[in-house]
């Protein structure tokens, strides 16, 4: 295999990194906020954010990513390929963060809440600066792990039209009649981004020890 | 009483399900003065001190701080309702807590953890709010940990913090929950120092402890609770001297067992 080729496969690379990461960092907020909204004591919103969850971890991401795709512009709205697979990524993703968190949150002490109260915070800012960071913090290695699926989830993509890793893989795969090596070499990047993304979940869950008894 | 006490607690009954942890207490914790809340363990005052911080809701029975209803008040016709959020937030403000377990926020530094109000609450900004806190951190002997995480402090440094997170929001009235129940007893007298000279600054203090050394020593006010009633309160010379109610007879007798009878 030459080097031009394996440089396309790191190019396409560049692709799953992007989606990933903006899928990811989106579907964290979404994430906080459906949530919130799980954990909320108002049924409505409270049984809505379930449906969420049981959905959009219920069903494939790549039917979630046909739906969006192909579904949306039949009442009316034209998503290019590149919203519908942030789209789909990142709700996805939202949907296993915010179970995640969930865990998380049940988990920060009752007495730090309480010391929030006695300080006055609102339930807003108690939410944002003391239970959400706190929940983050318990639960930094099941996140890092899931950043890590849907780095490699990410290849479903594909089926809207993004030419991500995977896809790129595949075309040079069937192209050049050499798929082994091809598919070792992206294997190989994948791993690569994978152990990079680890190395910053474990920097992460040092920093936050220090904050953490 | 011509003076409004800084709380006055009427008719508070508390009940977790069919339990009763307080049956029906009347309480005035006076101005610029240590209170302290006596009694064995389950006896109900830290549910008690809990109610007055609105941490658990009384069953039934007003709470009255500086003179303004807490949380619940009476209608014209003298029926017991809740009050808005707002009056709820404006008179618990007035209330600084500290608790036994410390409950600082682990994240932050301890400067950060005695910021944080006066930033999100108060709306000072950074800077300010940093000096602020750092001259209460000062106060209480800390300012050189200032940029340490909970988890990097002692159980008694902790709960300087913790003492100094509720001052930099200027309560009219603290409240302490056993504040040195889980401090090693070498820990518990850099504690009780600084809540001695909080008490000389002239600050309305209400104290859950089991340190009576210390109640005998700086409350002005002795309040003895035994199964939900309160069943003594006076100066501390009345209630520690002879003759004594014998429930506490029997209670003090458990603390000169373990040495302290030279503290009384």
């Amino acid at each position: 295999m030459s080097w031009e080729l394996f440089w396309l496969l790191v190019e396409a690379s560049g692709l799953t990194i992007l989606y990933s990461a903006v899928s990811i960092v989106v579907g964290f907020f979404v994430s906080a906020a459906v949530c919130a909204g799980v954990l909320s004591s108002n049924r409505p919103i409270s049984a809505a954010a379930r449906l969420f969850v049981s959905f959009f971890r219920g069903t494939p991401l790549l039917i979630q990513l046909l739906l969006i795709y192909y579904l949306l512009p039949q009442i009316g709205l034209n998503v290019p390929s590149a919203v519908a697979a942030v789209l789909g990524l990142s709700l996805c993703t939202a949907a296993y963060q915010a179970e995640i968190l969930r865990g998380g949150f049940q988990s920060v002490p009752r007495g730090l809440i309480e010391a929030a109260d006695m300080c006055g915070l609102s339930a807003f800012a108690t939410f944002r600066r003391i239970r959400l960071p706190i929940a983050v913090r318990l639960t930094l290695p099941a996140l890092t792990s899931e950043a890590i699926m849907i780095l490699k989830s990410s290849s479903l993509i594909s089926v809207v039209g993004v030419v991500e890793l995977t896809t790129m893989a595949k075309d040079l795969a069937s192209s050049t009649y050499q798929p082994l090596p091809i598919f070792a070499a992206a294997g190989f990047v994948y791993l690569v981004i994978n152990l990079v993304v680890a190395g910053f979940g474990q920097l992460a869950e040092r920093a936050a020890r220090r904050g953490h008894a | 009483m011509s003076i409004v006490s800084a709380i006055r607690v009427s008719g508070v009954v508390k009940r977790f399900g069919s339990t009763a942890v307080l049956t029906g207490i009347d309480l005035d914790v006076p101005r610029g003065a240590v209170t302290c809340l006596l009694g064995p363990s389950g006896s109900g005052k830290s549910t008690l001190l809990r109610c007055i911080a609105f941490l658990e809701e009384a069953t039934d029975g007003i709470i009255e701080i500086d003179g303004e209803p807490l949380g619940f008040g009476l209608d014209p016709d003298g029926v017991r309702m809740r009050l808005p959020d707002a009056s709820l937030r404006k008179v618990r403000s007035k209330i600084g807590m500290v608790f036994q377990q410390f409950n600082l926020w682990p994240h932050m530094t301890a400067l950060g953890n005695v910021a944080e109000a006066l930033v999100t609450v108060r709306g000072l900004g950074r800077v300010e709010a940093s000096e602020k806190a750092m001259a209460q951190l000062e106060k209480v002997g800390l300012a050189q940990r200032a940029t340490h995480y909970p988890s990097e402090l002692s159980g008694g440094q902790q709960q300087r913090v913790a003492i100094a997170r509720a001052l930099a929001l200027e309560p009219k009235i603290m409240l302490f929950d056993e504040p040195t129940s889980s401090l090693d007893p070498e820990l518990t007298g850099e504690v009780l120092n600084v809540m001695r000279s909080l008490a000389e600054t002239g600050m309305t203090m209400l104290v859950v402890t089991h340190e009576i050394g210390f109640a005998a020593s700086v409350a002005s006010k002795i309040v003895f609770l035994d199964h939900g009633k309160l069943l003594v309160e006076g100066a501390p010379a009345e209630v520690f001297g002879k003759p004594r109610h014998p429930r506490i007879d029997q209670f003090l007798d458990t603390y000169l067992d373990r040495g302290a009878a030279g503290l009384l």
